[in-house]
C-alpha cells in the first residue's frame, strides 16, 4: 500500500492587508498551483487571509539548532542596543 | 479529537520506560516542568516521540474516519441550510485530520507511513466512530456529544508541551465550538418538533451517551504510562476528571431539551457539587477497541476503498507534475 509521497509544502498566510505572511503549517500537494489550492482549503476556511504563499519545505534553509547558543545568546549581555540602557535627566523632554 | 492513543494496552512494550536519572532526560524534564515547549529540531526521549507520533496519527486518522458516520446523511440532510452546515462541518474533519498529520511529520514519520498504519490497522482510532448513524437525530447526537466531548479532551491539549501538536489543536479547538453548536441546534429542533421526531431525538441519546463517555478512555486506576504522559506535559488532566467535568456540563443540556440520559444510577450531589453516575460497560469498549465494534469492519473497508480509488489520481498528478517540469526545462533550455 505505501507510495511516494507528493512534496511537502510550507504555507504562510497574509491575514490582513498591511500585515506581513505568517507561516501557520504545511499540505502535501503535487505542484505549486496544488500547493496555493489545498492551502487555501485547509488554513482559509474562515476568511483567514487576503494572501497564501506555499514555499517546497525543502528550500527552507534554517539555522542549525546546535548552533542556537552562538548564534543568539551573544546578544543577551549587549542591552546598551536598547533605548532603555541610558539615562536621560528627567528634565530633557522629546528624547 | 481524543487522547485515546495514550492509552497503552497491557503488555505493549512499543514505548519504552525512560531512565529518568540521565542528564539528557533530567535537562529534558525540567524545560518541561518550566512550561517551555518542545519543538521538531530539540533533543527529545524516544518514548516522547514514539507516544506523540502515536497520539497524533490517532488523532488525525479519528477526524478522517469520523467523516464517514456523517458523511452518510449529506446527501439526506432534512434542508439545504442542514446540508450546506453538515458539508462545512465535514469539511472542517478533513482539515482537522490534515493539521495533525502535519504535526505527526514534524517527528519523522511520512505522510505514507501514517495512512499504512491506519490502513493496515496497526493504527487505531477513537472508538466512537465505530457506532452507526441510522437517522437524522444521529447527526444531533454525534455534534453535541462527541464533539462535546472532544472540545473537553482537545482543550487541555492546547496546552501540551509539543509546539507542533499544541499550535494544531489551538486551530482545531477554534473551529469545534461551531461543531457542537450546529448539533445542539438538531436536537432543540428535534425535541420541540412531533413526538416522533421527539422520540427520535430521545433515541438518538439512548445510543450515543455511553459511547460518549467511553470517549475518555478507561478509568484512571486502569490507565497505564498515565503518569509518565502527565510529566512530560502531553496529557495534562486525567481521563475520570475529564469524563466527570462533561457529564456536570452535559446532563443540564440534556435537561433542557426534555430528554432523558439513559442511567438510571444518574443524580445530583449536593455536597461534591458533581452528578454521579453509573459504571461504564468496559466489556463493549474493548470490544470495540478490539474491532469488534458495530461498524469497526464497515469503516475501514470504506477508508480502503476512498484510498485504492483515488490511487490513479495521486499518480496521474505526480506523473502530469514531472512532465510539465520536463516540458518548462526544455522551452527554457531552447530559449538559450
Amino acid at each position: 500500500m505505501s507510495q511516494r509521497d507528493w512534496p511537502l509544502y510550507e504555507v504562510f498566510v497574509r491575514a490582513r492587508n498591511g500585515m506581513s505572511h505568517r507561516h501557520v503549517g504545511s499540505v502535501h500537494a503535487a505542484d505549486p498551483a496544488m500547493a496555493v489550492e489545498m492551502a487555501r482549503d485547509v488554513y482559509t476556511r474562515r476568511s483567514e487571509g487576503v494572501s497564501l504563499w506555499v514555499v517546497p519545505s525543502a528550500a527552507i534553509i534554517a539555522s542549525d539548532p546546535r548552533d542556537k547558543d552562538v548564534m543568539f545568546e551573544t546578544m543577551g549581555d549587549k542591552i546598551y542596543r536598547h533605548p532603555t540602557f541610558y539615562d536621560i535627566p528627567a528634565d530633557v523632554k522629546n528624547i | 479529537m481524543y487522547t485515546q492513543g495514550l492509552n497503552i494496552e497491557a503488555g505493549d512494550k512499543s514505548i519504552p520506560l525512560e531512565d529518568r536519572n540521565s542528564a539528557l532526560m533530567q535537562r529534558f524534564q525540567s524545560r518541561i516542568d518550566a512550561e517551555e515547549k518542545v519543538e521538531p529540531t530539540d533533543w527529545m526521549p524516544e518514548g516522547y516521540r514514539k507516544t506523540l507520533i502515536r497520539q497524533i496519527s490517532q488523532h488525525a486518522h479519528s477526524e478522517i474516519v469520523g467523516m464517514l458516520p456523517e458523511g452518510n446523511w449529506i446527501t439526506r440532510a432534512p434542508s439545504l441550510r442542514r446540508k450546506m452546515i453538515l458539508l462545512a462541518k465535514v469539511q472542517d474533519e478533513g482539515g482537522h485530520g490534515l493539521y495533525l498529520y502535519s504535526a505527526a511529520e514534524t517527528l519523522g514519520i511520512s505522510r505514507a507511513e501514517l495512512i499504512d498504519q491506519l490502513l493496515t490497522g496497526k493504527a487505531k482510532y477513537s472508538s466512537i466512530f465505530n457506532y452507526p448513524t441510522p437517522t437524522w437525530a444521529d447527526v444531533g447526537a454525534i455534534g453535541w456529544l462527541v464533539d462535546g466531548a472532544a472540545i473537553m479532551n482537545q482543550v487541555p491539549l492546547c496546552r501540551c508541551s509539543y509546539g507542533p501538536y499544541a499550535r494544531a489543536m489551538i486551530r482545531v479547538c477554534k473551529e469545534e465550538s461551531f461543531h457542537q453548536r450546529q448539533g445542539y441546534e438538531i436536537m432543540i429542533a428535534l425535541s420541540q418538533g412531533t413526538a416522533e421526531q421527539k422520540r427520535m431525538a430521545q433515541e438518538a441519546l439512548n445510543r450515543w451517551w455511553w459511547p460518549s463517555l467511553m470517549m475518555f478512555g478507561p478509568s484512571d486506576a486502569a490507565s497505564l504510562h498515565s503518569s509518565q504522559n502527565m510529566a512530560w506535559k502531553i496529557k495534562r488532566v486525567s481521563n475520570d476528571e475529564l469524563r466527570q467535568k462533561f457529564v456536570d456540563v452535559t446532563v443540564p443540556q440534556a435537561e433542557f431539551l426534555g430528554l432523558t440520559v439513559p442511567d438510571p444510577d444518574l443524580r445530583w450531589n449536593g455536597e461534591t457539587g458533581h452528578y454521579e453516575f453509573g459504571e461504564i460497560d468496559w466489556t463493549e469498549f474493548n470490544q470495540v477497541l478490539a474491532g469488534n465494534g458495530p461498524c469497526n469492519r464497515d469503516r475501514m473497508k470504506k477508508r480502503r476503498k476512498a484510498h485504492d480509488d483515488g490511487a490513479w489520481v495521486r499518480e496521474a498528478a505526480l506523473a502530469h507534475a514531472e512532465k510539465r517540469r520536463a516540458r518548462q526545462a526544455m522551452t527554457a533550455a531552447a530559449a538559450e
